[in-house]
């Protein structure tokens, strides 16, 4: 007689909108917590740069933040491992039905969750929607001084107050390697390209690819069974794999 | 008439009950209509000293600080990560609740056939207009990008872009815009006789404009069969729309998956909260009219105040059963994060705002309302009115900004600190205050026609000794 033991959840058949087609996985157990990823991030993505009171309030914009923690009470307290936290492109995204204008949309063909800066005119729904809480609002035109103008990345929109914005999995990245790949007549290879945070991260805690894709290093990352998706049992289907404690 | 009611060595039944009733209590129709165009053409100096500080506040509260919003960003707000939502939304509900009042008041006792609504159902239909008016202004001060608010409107365009409807606002927005233009026609029907009252009474530039807003009412038979049929459809359709209106705003909250907010209870309990706040609110204007406005105390009796109250101590019996129902339910779920925003609300640095809104909604409701004198006293109800307001307000803080402080990822739990937030929020209440004293020197605030129609079908019997009231049907 069958078991309940028995039904494996490999077994069941995942639809592309549950598997997703880009994925990561952060290690925290060699995450330093050095912040590189949240400098390249900024600096590929044209992250505007708050300030420091601002940031203080809880305005600061980084699409990814280390999250510390302690535990314990004064004197005794222990630090729990770093915890980088940015958007984990839900395959079932709270951000996405509420807002009134499509101005974040799922895409079909990437899998991931989109935000039109152009369409957004800032309600700010989707932001409280996210369990996430990952998305930053531009709560005011800031400043960008001579000459770090010369510094932004052509490939990637400024933003102006009053919309939001996110992490996009450096989707310009994706494109310029689907184009080139396409260009040569083939597929995208494994490794060929990462994101920013991936790049920078020193200790490789970042690991970035196709998660559709068996043979690819995040999928067999993800299938050592230790990993686990923040806040999976809201379903919304996270795409990015936490490792602690492996 | 004063002199007409110092008969209290006197008093028999039958005196009493005139003196009491405003519907036992006529005047013959010429006079009456002289007394409501008196106390609309009359203005104090207090008047315009008062109308003159609330314009200085719009001016500088709603518009020069709107205008710096706009051209700055929302940084001059107080919003941040997690309260991404602050006083702007509380002030869209709260405004909203306010205008729920005058439905209630207007159609569901007209439709019931409750007599003591007649003096004030303009005054309280007034409120529901110029209080949507209020929430609309919040609702667009929160867009981070207002002036591209019309992408939220289903306009045909070239891309095919339309609003997503499955979004809350959208279903709000559609919801808001549908409550607004039906009470506008709801507020203007019954307008209609008592504006053709007024264009036959008046001269100059009042009569232009009265005559444009009469549109042509005469007072034949024809007409008035019109008008009731459109009155009695309006009583009853704007029932369900207001009923609606309130639930899908509670859905903005009810269908994001936060703890808190993640409630079934929330339309009913919305429903119940804006009734709560609304009728506070019509308690509060009357006591003012019935203290500023020439002849009103006619119009304006403490029986209206009384059954007003029993009114307010009903709804506030039903929304501390609402509260109790969301609170207990939320909390023998047992949810982790939920139980963390509970301790936060009551054990938190806002925790004097959760008790405060328990006392004011209803510790004191239900230890002022019992007793009929001082829920007859004008200026007694005024304060529960007001502290009812305050409460009603508090808890709309307490299920935006310090529900929102509390969520899923405790790296970014933050408390809210207003900025901007306050003259405007300021500037919106002055902005409704001078509606309201606008329309009061502008249109009958008491319908004239309904007070004389209801006196008509109210008659005193004597059955033997006792003196009996005999209400006829007049439709």
């Amino acid at each position: 007689m069958a078991t309940l033991a028995d039904l494996k959840i490999s077994e069941v058949k995942l639809s592309e909108e549950q598997t997703g087609k880009w994925g990561m996985v952060i290690d925290q157990d060699i995450c330093t917590g050095c912040q590189a990823c949240v400098a390249a991030c900024a600096m590929e993505n044209n992250i505007s740069f708050v300030g420091e009171e601002d940031s203080g309030y809880g305005r600061s914009m980084h699409w990814i933040r280390i999250e510390r923690f302690w535990e314990g009470e004064y004197p005794e307290v222990k630090m729990t491992p770093n915890q980088p936290i940015l958007c984990q492109q839900c395959g079932s995204a709270p951000c996405e039905p509420v807002c009134p204008v499509f101005a974040t949309v799922h895409s079909q063909a990437e899998q991931l969750n989109l935000q039109v800066y152009n369409r957004c005119v800032g309600t700010r729904y989707c932001a409280n929607n996210c369990p996430y809480q990952v998305r930053s609002f531009n709560w005011r035109d800031y400043e960008r001084p001579e000459p770090l103008p010369n510094q932004l990345n052509p490939d990637v929109t400024v933003r102006r107050r009053g919309v939001m914005e996110k992490c996009t999995f450096c989707i310009q990245r994706i494109q310029k390697a689907q184009d080139q790949a396409k260009g040569e007549g083939r597929e995208v290879v494994d490794g060929e390209f990462t994101t920013a945070c991936a790049q920078a991260c020193p200790a490789s805690a970042i690991t970035f690819g196709r998660v559709d894709d068996p043979e690819s290093l995040v999928s067999r990352l993800t299938e050592q069974n230790y990993g686990v998706k923040h806040l999976e049992e809201l379903g919304t289907l996270p795409r990015v794999t936490y490792f602690k404690g492996g | 008439m004063s002199e007409k009611k110092n008969h209290a060595e006197h008093a028999h039944g039958e005196e009493h009950l005139r003196e009491k009733h405003l519907m036992l209590d006529p005047l013959p129709r010429g006079q009456m209509n002289e007394m409501v165009m008196e106390s609309m053409q009359t203005t104090s100096w207090k008047f315009w000293v008062v109308f003159a500080i609330l314009s200085v506040i719009v001016a500088y509260g709603l518009f020069y600080s709107w205008g710096v919003m706009i051209a700055e960003g929302l940084g001059v707000a107080g919003v941040n990560r997690p309260a991404y939502w602050g006083i702007f939304l509380v002030n869209t509900v709260f405004w909203i609740g306010i205008s729920h009042a005058g439905t209630f008041i207007s159609a569901i006792l007209r439709v019931f056939k409750a007599e003591f609504r007649r003096p004030f159902t303009r005054a309280a239909e007034l409120m529901t207009t110029f209080g949507l008016v209020q929430a609309g202004f919040s609702i667009f001060m929160h867009m981070g990008r207002v002036w591209l608010s019309y992408w939220l409107m289903p306009y045909p365009n070239q891309r095919m872009l339309w609003p997503n409807l499955h979004s809350p606002l959208t279903w709000d927005l559609l919801a808001i815009t549908t409550y607004l233009l039906s009470s506008t026609m709801y507020l203007f029907l019954p307008l209609i006789p008592d504006v053709a009252m007024a264009r036959d009474r008046s001269t100059g530039w009042r009569k232009t404009f009265y005559k444009i807003l009469a549109l042509g009412f005469r007072g034949t038979e024809g007409e008035w069969t019109h008008l009731r049929n459109a009155m009695g459809i309006f009583a009853w359709a704007i029932i369900p729309v207001m009923f609606s209106v309130h639930t899908i705003v509670s859905w903005d909250f009810a269908a994001a998956t936060r703890p808190g907010w993640n409630s079934t209870i929330f339309g009913p309990y919305f429903v119940v909260g804006a009734l709560h706040s609304g009728m506070g609110a019509v308690v509060m204007v009357l006591a003012i009219v019935r203290g500023t406005m020439k002849n009103m105390k006619y119009f304006i009796r403490p029986e209206h105040f009384d059954a007003i109250s029993k009114l307010m101590l009903i709804i506030s019996m039903a929304w501390a059963y609402f509260f109790f129902n969301d609170y207990m339910v939320q909390w023998y779920g047992g949810d982790k994060w939920t139980k963390q925003l509970m301790h936060f609300q009551e054990a938190g640095p806002m925790g004097w705002m959760w008790f405060a809104m328990l006392i004011f909604n209803i510790a004191i409701p239900w230890a002022v309302l019992w007793n009929a004198r001082w829920r007859a006293t004008p200026w007694i109800v005024f304060i529960v009115g007001l502290l009812i307001n305050v409460g009603m307000w508090f808890e709309r803080y307490i299920i935006i900004p310090v529900s929102l402080s509390i969520n899923r990822m405790p790296f970014t739990w933050r408390l809210y600190e207003p900025g901007i937030e306050i003259p405007l929020g300021i500037g919106t209440l002055a902005f409704f205050i001078l509606l309201y004293m606008a329309a009061s020197r502008l249109i009958p605030l008491v319908p004239v026609w309904e007070v004389q129609e209801g006196q008509m079908a109210h008659e005193l019997k004597k059955y033997g000794r006792e003196t009996v009231v005999s209400v006829s049907e007049l439709e």
